[in-house]
């Protein structure tokens, strides 16, 4: 073959001398287009090793002249965001947690940074919506264990409840039937009493009894209308918002065992202005005071 | 097209030449060979300098098209105002979400160009298309400057010397102003036009404007200078799908061949008894910027431009015979002649019918919208999570977001209030009561928080329907959404 041309007779077209069946594939050249938009890309090619990152070398990899990098790219935009962001936030550091609520522009930023450092944060116990869990309070509700003010949420969210900061929120109920204050027949005429001032079903019977118990032993923080106290964390016992439960059993576990609730100091953990915007966001969800 | 011979008989200039583009001579891996369009003069060309003459005008000068829109709007008639996220147009102004005016804008066009194809052809191919407009421009920058056709194809074949670079030169240097021209002309659409200018002139301009332009430069002066032809023969889609919009009784370009054939030379003082009208003096040929033989019949790449009637019209009148052997007909009228039958044009046809009937509703829906279309607009969000939330007297919170768009170029001041749950109130965060008005910037969406309050017993369903309602306090106007109040109850 080699040498030897081969014209296809109908079309007057060399053919390649492949041939399979007795079909024969004609030399027709490649469409000049095309051919050229081969040879510009491979022009381009060289040009684009030069100037653009494009070999991998052992360790390294050629730079390009330009020394683009699309990491670096991304260090740049982030960095102006951050940048952007800390200008923005440098307005929250010394203004008061009310003038962030008042003013738009501080107020659209707390709203931000807040919901972002919620989710980061606060919503593994509390829950994406701040709806929270048995143990973990609502923050969308009106029911505040220790206050619903903006000032009283910030500092919950600063130094946490019964945590390790030294200015955390403390207190502890007794544990009335393990700790053996009560026998666990008090334990039952108190819950009933507990039942009855929250408007729920119980036991006429034992109420009188559990008053008188509840006058002795709870008063001094759950107050002597049951409504509680802030001051102590102790909680409103007439509502209808309970935070392990309301139901009978629920009230006489609290009562014979206690419950001991535990959310961390988040001072040394978040800087003050994510903290003042997480006051600002929580007391937004339509229970702040 | 060497070895051309131009032969005088009579007063007729008879081309001895194919049509480059021809079916027949046309093949996958030929090279390109230059058309030369000869210049002419007639009616359609009349009209396609005038169809020029306005479609470039509308181009270039509608961004300096001033339009007051009030203090805190651009004032530019059509704006495509991409960073603000609005379109102006005239006294419409589209926000993002009103995108489907653009969609009945788009199909308008679309079932415009159906309509214009099933009546009289390729329409907008021949008249209206920016590569037709484009190129025909080129085309007279290309004969200023290298003369017309024969003498165009002398100077290609002719050697390098200094007259032919002179003159390739300038037709290639007008040809880039016209390009960048064109490009600039671009970018005054996405931009208040007078200041980018400035911008543009003293090199302030953004980079995008600049690579816009560069862009825009390259392309026109590729496809109008250099692919001519090839972008409708080759790139174009339209030519392949307006084989379904014609028909036979859509008027197109066609060679009436009922009446040229027998076609042959004819020299003067001859009889016209036993031939046709044509003399195969290929006038037709030569004008064609397409390089086709309008005499082949209706072909994929005649953009049916006119020009080979005006070319046809001078040599008729110039040999004594009737006008038009080339003109706008219809293939059943060419057939119906043959026999015998006296033409009609049917205009009213079932497509004609059905195009005109769907952009006779589209344009009503259209028009309807806009009249209709709001300026203030809202949009409520239910909270999702939680859905509910069980306040300390047992009563049942739903919170919502509304976004209150108010499109006006002025402040406007909004009255919310809740319908539906008669027991239900109603609180707006961060304001005292439901009486303060939500004041919402011109031209701006504000998102406010709502919360309604049930108490336990007032709620039957689980899911109950209640209407919010925002009135804008100056103008009456009001705006309500539909949403629902959910209770914790099990069905």
């Amino acid at each position: 073959m080699a040498g030897k041309k081969e014209v296809d007779q109908f079309s007057g077209v060399e053919t390649t001398g492949h041939e399979w069946d007795g079909i024969k594939e004609l030399n027709n050249p490649l469409p000049r287009w095309w051919l050229w938009t081969m040879y510009a890309t491979i022009i381009w090619s060289f040009g684009y090793w030069v100037v653009m990152p494009a070999w991998p070398l052992i360790s390294d990899y050629t730079r390009g002249v330009i020394g683009y990098s699309q990491r670096a790219e991304l260090a740049d935009t982030m960095a102006k965001v951050g940048q952007d962001r800390a200008a923005r936030a440098g307005s929250l550091v010394d203004a008061s947690l009310e003038d962030i609520e008042k003013d738009p522009d501080m107020q659209g930023f707390a709203m931000a940074a807040g919901q972002a450092a919620f989710g980061d944060n606060c919503a593994p116990c509390h829950g994406s919506g701040a709806q929270g869990g048995k143990g973990y309070p609502n923050l969308s509700d009106d029911d505040w264990l220790w206050g619903g003010s903006l000032e009283d949420i910030h500092t919950t969210i600063l130094f946490g409840i019964r945590g390790d900061h030294s200015d955390t929120r403390y207190s502890q109920m007794p544990a009335f039937l393990k700790d053996e204050i009560l026998t666990a027949e008090q334990v039952d005429e108190v819950v009933e009493y507990v039942l009855s001032i929250s408007g729920q079903d119980h036991d006429q019977a034992k109420t009188a009894n559990g008053a008188q118990i509840f006058a002795e032993n709870c008063t001094v923080c759950h107050a002597e209308d049951g409504k509680g106290d802030r001051v102590q964390g102790a909680p409103n016992l007439t509502d209808a918002v309970w935070l392990y439960g309301g139901d009978r059993a629920s009230i006489r576990q609290t009562v014979a065992e206690s419950r001991f609730g535990i959310m961390p100091a988040w001072t040394a953990r978040l800087d003050p202005v994510t903290i003042k915007s997480l006051a600002v966001y929580v007391h937004s969800l339509g229970g702040g005071e | 097209m060497a070895g051309e011979g131009v032969k005088a008989a009579a007063s007729v200039n008879r081309h001895d030449v194919e049509a480059v583009n021809a079916a027949s001579r046309r093949s996958l891996y030929k090279k390109r060979e230059k058309i030369h369009p000869k210049r002419m003069e007639g009616t359609f060309r009349r009209i396609k300098w005038a169809a020029m003459a306005i479609f470039l005008g509308i181009y270039y000068l509608t961004p300096w098209i001033r339009w007051d829109r009030g203090p805190d709007a651009p004032h530019q008639a059509v704006l495509l105002d991409f960073p603000a996220r609005r379109f102006y147009f005239f006294f419409i102004e589209i926000w993002p979400q009103e995108v489907y005016y653009i969609t009945g804008l788009l199909i308008l066009a679309a079932v415009g160009l159906f309509l214009a194809t099933s009546i009289a052809g390729r329409l907008w191919c021949g008249y209206a298309c920016p590569q037709t407009v484009w190129t025909d421009l080129f085309i007279a920058v290309e004969r200023f400057f290298e003369g017309d056709r024969n003498e165009r194809i002398r100077l290609d074949q002719a050697p390098w010397s200094l007259s032919k670079i002179s003159r390739k030169t300038a037709k290639h240097l007008t040809w880039i102003v016209i390009a960048m021209a064109t490009g600039g002309a671009w970018v005054f659409y996405f931009a208040d036009a007078p200041t980018l200018a400035h911008q543009l002139l003293t090199f302030d301009a953004p980079a995008i404007a600049y690579t816009t332009i560069a862009t825009m430069t390259a392309t026109t002066y590729l496809l109008g200078g250099h692919a001519r032809e090839q972008v409708c023969t080759y790139m174009c889609p339209w030519p392949r799908i307006q084989g379904a919009m014609l028909d036979e009784e859509s008027l197109a370009v066609s060679y009436r061949y009922d009446r040229g054939e027998p076609r042959g030379p004819h020299k003067k003082g001859e009889p016209w008894e036993g031939r046709g009208d044509c003399i195969d003096c290929r006038q037709c040929v030569v004008v064609c910027p397409m390089g086709i033989d309008i005499r082949d019949g209706l072909q994929l790449e005649c953009i049916q431009c006119a020009l080979c009637i005006d070319a046809c019209d001078d040599i008729m009148t110039k040999i004594g015979r009737p006008k038009r052997l080339i003109a706008y007909d219809t293939d059943s009228n060419i057939q119906a002649r043959m026999k015998g039958e006296k033409p009609r044009y049917r205009l009213v046809r079932p497509r004609t019918v059905i195009y005109t009937a769907i952009l006779v509703v589209v344009s009503l829906i259209m028009v309807i919208g806009l009249m209709t279309r709001s300026v203030i607009d809202l949009n409520v969000i239910r909270d999702r999570n939680p859905l509910y939330v069980m306040l300390s007297d047992g009563s049942i919170r739903n919170g919502y977001t509304l976004k209150i768009i108010n499109k006006l170029h002025e402040p406007a001041r909004f009255a919310i209030s809740v319908e539906g749950l008669p027991q239900a109130s109603a609180r707006l965060l961060g304001f005292d009561d439901m009486s303060e008005p939500v004041e919402v910037a011109p031209d701006a969406l504000r998102s406010v928080r709502l919360f309604v309050t049930a108490p336990r017993a007032a709620l039957t369903e689980k899911s109950i329907p209640i209407v919010i309602r925002v009135r804008d306090l100056d103008s009456g106007t009001e705006v309500v959404n539909d949403t629902t109040f959910k209770a914790p109850i099990d069905e």
